[in-house]
């Protein structure tokens, strides 16, 4: 059915550290390959090896340049992963047409029943964050299942019972929790760094939360009378100096 | 967005066809007998043909029986439902055309209504999307409502009608096309608030997640397409409305009036190709495009 729950009784997610994150892109491996070989169909590939490939993928790594708006700040890198948010208000599911995508109602979980789903695409294109692929092969909807059948399932080791992404990741940027807890652990470390949402404005109430990056260290004073020792020079000297004052006072050459 | 071929002429004809049915059961005009039979033709034609095109862009049509479920959220779930039902009822009332030649008013009008709402679905279905600024704004039913009148109006020759309604269509695809124009900066959604870090600073799209394309870049991001966009709104807006009315306003010929439809089609199709091509997914700024 594809009206949304009222509330759930757990509300699994994780937490994106892009303060940790280094952007290697081995959650994005792992969940091709446990999620390719596990619940529904496979994640296809297009040209794998040839001059234009492509596939699907249900989480994605990208890297953004932020720019500090303090004119002698430098630019910094942050590693971006994205998939699916498992938001309160999902629009992907209520505009189903078939009732294909479902949030459920014991742990909120977005899923999509693929025997349902008749490829109209509708859902991606109600989705902000672009969680959501077809597959050019099976034509059916995809998209991150919290790796349901890992974390409820009895024949793995219970270190293992954990979604592929959280449980690779060598920089231990994902974390994987119940948000309806405020004693659990991602409740704690969102509450910790000031967890945000992406996109508030579009109203989806997203599950899952990133922690913003921590302000960079500055680089200490060496010593208490380092302010007194004489500035280094700033103004050029000697066969420089000339230059730039005689390429100065031509015209155009003032800056 | 992809401007798809399929949901183009889907929107575009089911639109035109409906719009038909709209005013066969209204009944401003009752044609009887064979002349019944070539007018609701037409109508299904357009309305049935946009409808199974729109098939072909599904993944498993096999399985779209399942889409009459969920009317209870989903607006292309009731659109379904929609246009069933006006095309099982105004068959009923076209069948009474054609056989008896008579006209049954109560089932004429039911269909009408029922014509007018499947069109009023199938524009919710865009207008929904918070995703796609440009289309969530009222001009959107507006348009596509007095679009399907007015071009249903012109083909089932009712010159005053046509001409008044598609005068409206042509005000809104204006308000239309300028309200949009700024619909995704109004919106406020930019890469800052798509990724959190608008308040550290300026963000910019540093690297993609792959350095192949994939199924987003192809469905949700359509710049090329935008280039002649300008170009292609003057094409639209003179074949889809400044035609027509001119020749509407002329002395009535049917050889006008056709070819005020056949400028109003070609028209109608390049503007629904620019409704999906100039329409910019808030997706497509995580890969720092529009």
């Amino acid at each position: 059915m594809t009206q949304l729950p009222q509330t759930t009784e757990r509300k699994l997610g994780l937490v994106i550290d892009l303060d940790t994150c280094v952007g290697c892109h081995a959650c994005v491996v792992s969940c091709k390959g446990w999620n390719t070989e596990n619940y529904g169909a496979p994640l296809s590939d297009q040209e794998p090896y040839g001059e234009d490939p492509s596939g699907t993928f249900l989480n994605r790594v990208h890297s953004y340049e932020v720019t500090p708006a303090e004119p002698d700040a430098t630019a910094k890198l942050i590693h971006f992963p994205k998939s699916c948010l498992h938001c309160e208000d999902a629009p992907c599911v209520t505009v189903c047409p078939t009732g294909a995508s479902y949030k459920r109602v014991e742990d909120g979980i977005v899923l999509v029943n693929e025997s349902d789903c008749i490829g109209c695409g509708l859902c991606a294109w109600a989705c902000p964050y672009g969680a959501r692929e077809l597959d050019a092969k099976e034509k059916v909807m995809k998209k991150c299942t919290l790796c349901v059948d890992r974390i409820y399932n009895e024949n793995l080791p219970e270190e293992d019972r954990e979604p592929a992404c959280v449980r690779t990741c060598p920089a231990n940027a994902r974390h994987f929790g119940d948000f309806a807890d405020p004693e659990s652990n991602v409740s704690k470390l969102t509450a910790e760094r000031g967890g945000m949402d992406l996109m508030p404005e579009m109203g989806t109430k997203p599950v899952n939360k990133y922690l913003p990056p921590r302000p960079r260290d500055a680089a200490p004073d060496m010593d208490v009378l380092t302010p007194l020792l004489k500035p280094v020079a700033t103004e050029a000297k000697g066969f420089v100096g000339w230059l730039d004052k005689a390429l100065s006072t031509l015209p155009g050459g003032k800056n | 967005m992809h401007p798809a071929p399929s949901v183009i002429i889907f929107t575009t004809f089911s639109g035109l066809g409906f719009g038909m049915l709209f005013w066969l059961g209204i009944g401003v005009h009752t044609p009887t007998g064979f002349t019944a039979f070539a007018y609701f033709t037409v109508a299904y034609l357009m309305a049935v043909g946009g409808l199974l095109a729109s098939t072909f862009h599904l993944g498993h049509p096999e399985r779209a029986l399942k889409a009459f479920t969920q009317w209870r959220s989903s607006w292309l779930s009731r659109e379904g439902i929609a246009a069933v039902a006006a095309l099982i009822v105004m068959a009923l009332y076209g069948a009474g055309l054609v056989f008896a030649a008579t006209p049954f008013p109560l089932v004429g009008i039911i269909g009408a209504i029922l014509a007018a709402l499947t069109v009023f679905t199938t524009s919710m279905i865009y207008t929904q999307l918070k995703t796609v600024p440009r289309w969530n704004q009222w001009p959107t039913p507006a348009l596509f409502m007095s679009l399907s009148l007015g071009g249903g109006a012109l083909f089932v020759g009712q010159v005053t009608l046509a001409f008044l309604l598609l005068l409206i269509a042509a005000v809104i695809q204006g308000i239309h096309w300028v309200a949009g124009d700024s619909r995704l900066a109004d919106s406020g959604t930019t890469l800052g608030t798509a990724t959190g870090l608008g308040t550290m600073g300026r963000v910019k799209a540093f690297e993609p997640p792959h350095t192949g394309t994939n199924y987003l870049l192809r469905e949700f991001v359509h710049e090329v397409g935008r280039k002649h966009a300008f170009k292609l709104r003057v094409i639209a807006f003179g074949l889809g409305y400044a035609l027509p009315l001119l020749l509407l306003a002329l002395p009535y010929s049917f050889l006008l009036a056709a070819l005020a439809a056949i400028a109003h089609v070609a028209g109608i199709l390049a503007s629904r190709w620019l409704f999906f091509a100039e329409a910019e997914h808030v997706v497509g700024l995580y890969y720092g495009k529009r």
